[in-house]
């Protein structure tokens, strides 16, 4: 533990390395090598990354983990053990064990043999329990449309219930440097460094409120230090130099969030508030595995240059359900573009939207939805603003329709009737290098809750 | 012809004290993100004698309205007197969300510049 906080509190220094997988690669090896750290802390996994994870597994039992992790972790593994910071990442995907033999195998190609201790946590995976669990009437029906899982059940790829900081606690405990999670919620990560440097108990709700509140902060990484930042954005400093966050804990549950000197970006309370407010929903109740966290008890305070102090932060006592990620086959989908220039590039761009829709009628082709956009002409914002804006003078105007469909051959048929507008339809066309769109298979998410009781954590030592 | 009436009012005097109608993108600044199907803006003041006019005039209905034929259901509104914010859902906004939406922004992502386009009324 490092003790450089303002207050004249220890103070545990956590860093964001990834706020998703295949977000920036060199942030994490800016993170140890920038500054003093005690964790690292990565989040890889967003909520189909499952699925894709347990394909990869099912073709090779080996797989199914973010293998750039073992990549980035033989390029930053010296430098964690000569500094003694310490990881924290849901990297293991579906296979943390296997993840954390190849990151063993990479450390000891470094000569690093005796020197690490690599936590595994496990018990998330459900995907081989969904019948047990439907037997004992665990419905597992979906949180947003009520619908029982049945419905779906023999298409399910992937079934992970969230687990929280306390698993990867006790891999702590036990010395571990590495913890190597499956599907640990993203605060997870920040809050078990916490709750093992200052001895939380498992009912300190306001303590692990903190905690959460500042892995949320940090979870997506730059997002909070400058990255996506709306306030004063022309005058962000240096970003591609941007620093990601690191929390800077203290026992008492208030945190500084900040970032190492000489980086880029900004740290501020307009900045950080921008964050907290991300992917919101009832502020009150933030529930995660670990505690419910009141959102509307945070205090922010500027603490100097790039440095924003947290406190408040009240919680309650967690619910005894735990969420559960589900991922299943949906159907097909497949989006084509086009680009018409001026004179007229809107009016062409809906004449070719008018000529495509035929066509795909008078195909006989059912879709479950056709959705036609016009990117420079209210693709993002809709109608609002296309009133005051000049329609007939855009430069140009592209096309962008998309269809999804769960008949393959409905959705392959579409993509073959891009191309030919090129010479059969309104005029003043390109932007086809690309050529045919491919058809996509939907894997969409079905979020669920079960009983926590149901779920076991399991936590490993791996000695390298 | 909604938008077109505010734009009409713009800079007239409204009820009984002076008053301007002024974009929120003066006002406030913001951050949306998804959660399946439903789409959330964190709506935040940039001062905080802002912040009672935004709670006052943002209502979900007007919120509702704004985004009226973009989204499919309801909005609900929650309040963050702490952080100067309020905190909007859109459910029904993402074409049914994540891999499932065809839309370009399948995520929401700038759903919170789309709410800034709204105007509400400040006194001189």
């Amino acid at each position: 533990m490092t003790s450089q906080g303002s207050p004249a509190l220890p103070t545990v220094r956590i860093a964001a390395g990834q706020g998703f997988w295949g977000d920036w690669l060199e942030a994490p090896y800016r993170q140890v090598t920038g500054g003093p750290i005690d964790y690292l802390m990565m989040d890889y996994l967003a909520e189909v990354t499952m699925s894709i994870l347990q394909k990869q597994k099912s073709r090779d039992p080996t797989l199914g983990y973010a293998t750039d992790f073992v990549q980035l972790m033989e390029r930053i593994l010296p430098t964690l053990v000569e500094r003694r910071i310490k990881v924290t990442a849901n990297a293991g995907g579906v296979n943390p064990p296997a993840c954390a033999q190849a990151v063993a195998a990479a450390a000891r190609r470094l000569g690093l043999g005796g020197k690490l201790r690599i936590g595994v946590v496990t018990g998330d995976d459900l995907l081989g329990r969904l019948d047990g669990l439907l037997a004992r009437g665990h419905e597992l029906n979906n949180l947003d449309t009520g619908r029982p899982l049945r419905d779906v059940r023999d298409r399910v790829r992937s079934a992970n219930a969230y687990l929280g900081a306390w698993p990867v606690v006790e891999a702590l405990r036990q010395g571990a440097n590495i913890v190597i999670t499956g599907r640990v919620t993203d605060t997870g990560l920040t809050l078990a460094p916490m709750i093992h440097a200052f001895g939380w108990k498992r009912d300190d709700w306001d303590l692990l409120a903190a905690g959460t509140v500042a892995g949320h902060t940090i979870e997506c990484g730059a997002q909070c230090s400058g990255g996506n930042c709306l306030v004063d954005w022309e005058r962000i400093p240096d970003l591609a130099d941007v620093g990601y966050p690191i929390v800077e804990a203290r026992a008492d549950g208030t945190f500084d969030i900040t970032k190492h000197p000489g980086t880029g970006g900004r740290i501020t309370v307009a900045g950080v508030t921008e964050q907290l407010v991300y992917e919101m929903g009832n502020p009150a109740e933030y529930i995660t595995p670990d505690c419910i966290a009141d959102f509307t008890t945070i205090r922010l305070a500027p603490a100097g240059e790039d440095r924003v102090r947290v406190s408040g932060i009240g919680g309650k006592p967690a619910t005894d359900k735990l969420k559960v990620s589900i991922a299943y086959f949906y159907g097909y989908k497949a989006v084509g573009t086009l680009v018409y220039a001026w004179p007229d590039a809107y009016k062409k761009a809906q004449a070719a939207d008018g000529v495509l829709r035929q066509r795909l009628k008078a195909l006989g082709l059912e879709f479950e939805a056709i959705l036609t956009e016009f990117v420079g002409a209210g693709a993002t914002h809709g109608v609002l603003g296309l009133e005051t804006a000049d329609l007939d003078a855009l430069p140009e105007v592209q096309l962008r329709i998309g269809v999804r469909s769960s008949d393959a051959a409905a959705v392959e048929r579409f993509t073959r009737e891009i191309a030919p507008l090129i010479l059969n339809g309104p005029p003043s066309v390109t932007g086809f290098a690309g050529g045919r769109p491919k058809p996509e298979e939907i894997v969409a998410y079905w979020p669920a809750l079960v009983d926590k009781r149901m779920v076991e954590p399991c936590v490993e030592i791996v000695e390298v | 012809m909604r938008k077109a009436a505010v734009r009409r009012s713009g800079g007239r005097a409204v009820g009984k004290g002076r008053a301007k109608r002024v974009r929120l993108l003066e006002l406030a600044h913001a951050r949306s993100g998804d959660k399946g199907d439903t789409a959330n803006v964190g709506l935040i003041a940039l001062k905080p004698e802002y912040y009672p006019l935004l709670v006052k005039q943002v209502t979900a209905a007007r919120v509702a309205r704004h985004f009226k034929g973009m989204i499919t259901g309801p909005v609900e509104r929650y309040e963050l007197p702490n952080l100067m914010a309020l905190n909007f859902l859109l459910h029904g906004a993402l074409d049914g969300g994540g891999t499932i939406s065809l839309k370009t922004d399948a995520q929401g992502k700038v759903l919170s510049t789309a709410l800034l386009r709204m105007e509400i009324e400040v006194a001189q």
